[in-house]
């Protein structure tokens, strides 16, 4: 990948002390054009201090944080970028064209007010006041707010909470529009199938760090589990015990083994009980990849 | 991945925003601003129903005697007592709110001009102010009848639009003082007592001494003096040291005010 010439946002050596608690300790990241970066990490990991950094709305301590080669409090730097924060709540009693149209009156060349609403799917919601949707068709109107500049850059903070699933995938593939447009993309999310269907890259965070950035897939081959799931009569105690079981979970009539070795399970399993049905074998995904990876981090610096 | 071609597409004067564009932010802020509120009766009915209650009662329901002097004295008052309050809860209670709810983040990670946030609030806190006047002007001419000559009406308006500016820079003040939902307490602890030491709910002259003596520390007792030369009741020789005493309280607390959202955010 031909990195150099196409970042348009980073953070180098960033550190944020809050009183005694450090939340990120030297974190480096590079986003770039046209890249939807997945930013993981568990509670507390640092992803919201990375964005505020990278949004202008706190400095660093140490480092150095760039929005498209400036200091991201210029004003120039953010009109190049649409957010969609966490948790903000707008002026309810606003229309939600009006909300839209003021939020385009901050950028030069924003998109048409049809145009926002369609990729966001809420043209039939323009004339509703704020407080009068549901908290999933507020989330599509923070949507529109946040593409309506035309950014090269899109934060998105946990962006489909409370939304149907419907609605999610319109959104998915609203955000895949964006970034074949060369738009870069942040995303957070604590759907982490919502990472693996969007991102080209994962970040996760813990303790203010990276722990592991890589491809959808490389963060999966990370984890070495195969999940093995039938019907079988067999005791869970006992299979436990068997070699290369990482565990095993009983749900009433099913049987859940996590393996890393699944050939090997596989023919042990099917010769213990001839009577298995509805066998099931799947590789982890990133939720397990994600668990394991966050796990390992506690662990070692338990011990440490 | 897309290819992506970063090259020469006029990345030169990306961010870069016209003159006319900036200006149309900052009206299409400050219309936002004014239409939500508008649109809040929980803004807008104490707003404008305390003063114009309170001036229905004592000035024409209490007034037995019809003097026209005192309707005409309590015009002023009330005009000032009903003046402060879009200024302390338009800005004090919507910014503690704001900053608390995640909306000021919001702007603030938007490209926002600079300033459109607080020109907005003040473009709605006089318009409010305006409005309270109007409201009290059409009650005392109406049914007080009190007779007020245009010039003295426009006088009375304008100090009223104009005088709600040290108000909201208090408010603004104290709203990046407390944040969320307990600002209207610290206020109403503010509003009133000021009210009633500044001699707007009792005239200054029957109240104690000491009380007199410390009125001029007060923002509000220096409105009432310029509410009452429009209404033809001063009898200082000039207003001019009043407009200027105004002017310091709103400067001082714009500049705490300031301060303190650009350290705290």
């Amino acid at each position: 990948m031909k990195q150099h010439a196409t970042a348009v946002a980073s953070l180098v050596g960033a550190v944020k002390n809050y009183g005694s608690l450090t939340a990120l300790d030297g974190l480096d990241l590079m986003l770039h054009r046209g890249e939807l970066l997945a930013l993981l990490g568990p509670n507390g990991a640092g992803k919201s201090t990375a964005i505020g950094l990278l949004l202008g709305l706190i400095r660093a301590d140490a480092g150095r944080v760039e929005l498209f080669g400036e200091e991201p409090q210029s004003l120039r730097a953010r009109r190049r970028v649409g957010v969609m924060l966490q948790s903000a709540s707008l002026p309810q009693t606003l229309r939600v064209g009006e909300l839209l149209r003021l939020t385009m009156s901050y950028y030069p060349s924003p998109r048409t007010l049809d145009d926002c609403a369609n990729l966001a799917g809420i043209t039939d919601l323009l004339l509703r006041p704020y407080a009068k949707l549901s908290g999933g068709q507020q989330r599509r109107v923070q949507f529109a707010m946040a593409l309506c500049g035309r950014p090269e850059l899109l934060f998105l903070d946990e962006p489909t909470v409370g939304m149907d699933i419907e609605a999610r995938q319109r959104l998915w593939t609203a955000i895949r529009g964006l970034v074949a447009e060369g738009c870069a993309v942040v995303l957070t999310t604590h759907y982490l199938e919502e990472a693996e269907a969007l991102a080209q890259r994962v970040v996760v965070l813990a303790k203010g760090r990276v722990i592991s950035e890589g491809s959808v897939d490389a963060l999966r081959s990370r984890v070495s589990l195969t999940r093995i799931r039938c019907i079988t009569d067999l005791d869970e105690v006992a299979v436990a015990r068997w070699a290369n079981v990482a565990s095993v979970e009983r749900e009433q009539r099913y049987l859940q083994i996590c393996t890393d070795a699944p050939e090997n399970l596989l023919r042990r399993l099917l010769d213990a009980d001839p009577a298995v049905t509805e066998l099931e074998v799947r590789r982890a995904g990133l939720a397990e990849a994600f668990t394991e990876l966050t796990r390992e981090t506690t662990t070692t610096q338990e011990a440490a | 991945m897309a290819t992506v071609d970063a090259g020469s597409t006029g990345l030169i004067d990306a961010g870069e925003m016209p003159w006319r564009r900036l200006l149309a932010a900052y009206v299409a802020e400050a219309r936002s601003e004014c239409l939500r509120y508008l649109r809040a009766p929980g803004f807008l009915l104490p707003v404008t129903l305390f003063p114009t209650m309170f001036y229905l009662l004592f000035g024409i329901v209490m007034n037995r005697g019809g003097h026209a002097d005192i309707a005409r004295y309590l015009l002023a008052s009330y005009s000032v007592f009903g003046v402060m309050s879009p200024g302390l809860f338009g800005f004090g209670v919507s910014l503690a709110i704001e900053r608390d709810n995640g909306l000021l983040t919001l702007k603030r990670a938007l490209p926002m001009p600079p300033g459109a946030y607080l020109l907005g609030k003040m473009l709605m806190a006089m318009l409010a102010a305006g409005a309270v006047v109007m409201l009290l002007l059409a009650l005392a001419m109406g049914l007080a009848q009190v007779s007020v000559a245009p010039g003295q009406a426009g006088q009375l308006l304008l100090t009223g639009m104009l005088g709600v500016l040290p108000f909201c820079a208090m408010g603004m003040f104290i709203g990046t003082l407390v944040k969320g939902q307990g600002a209207p307490g610290v206020l109403n602890l503010i509003y009133l007592p000021m009210s009633f030491l500044s001699g707007l709910w009792v005239p200054l002259s029957m109240l104690p001494a000491t009380l007199q003596h410390i009125a001029p520390i007060w923002p509000s007792a220096h409105l009432q003096a310029l509410a009452l030369a429009a209404m033809g009741l001063s009898r200082a020789a000039s207003a001019w040291p009043h407009v200027l005493v105004l002017g310091a309280y709103a400067a001082v607390f714009l500049l705490l005010a300031a301060r303190r959202l650009r350290r705290h955010g």
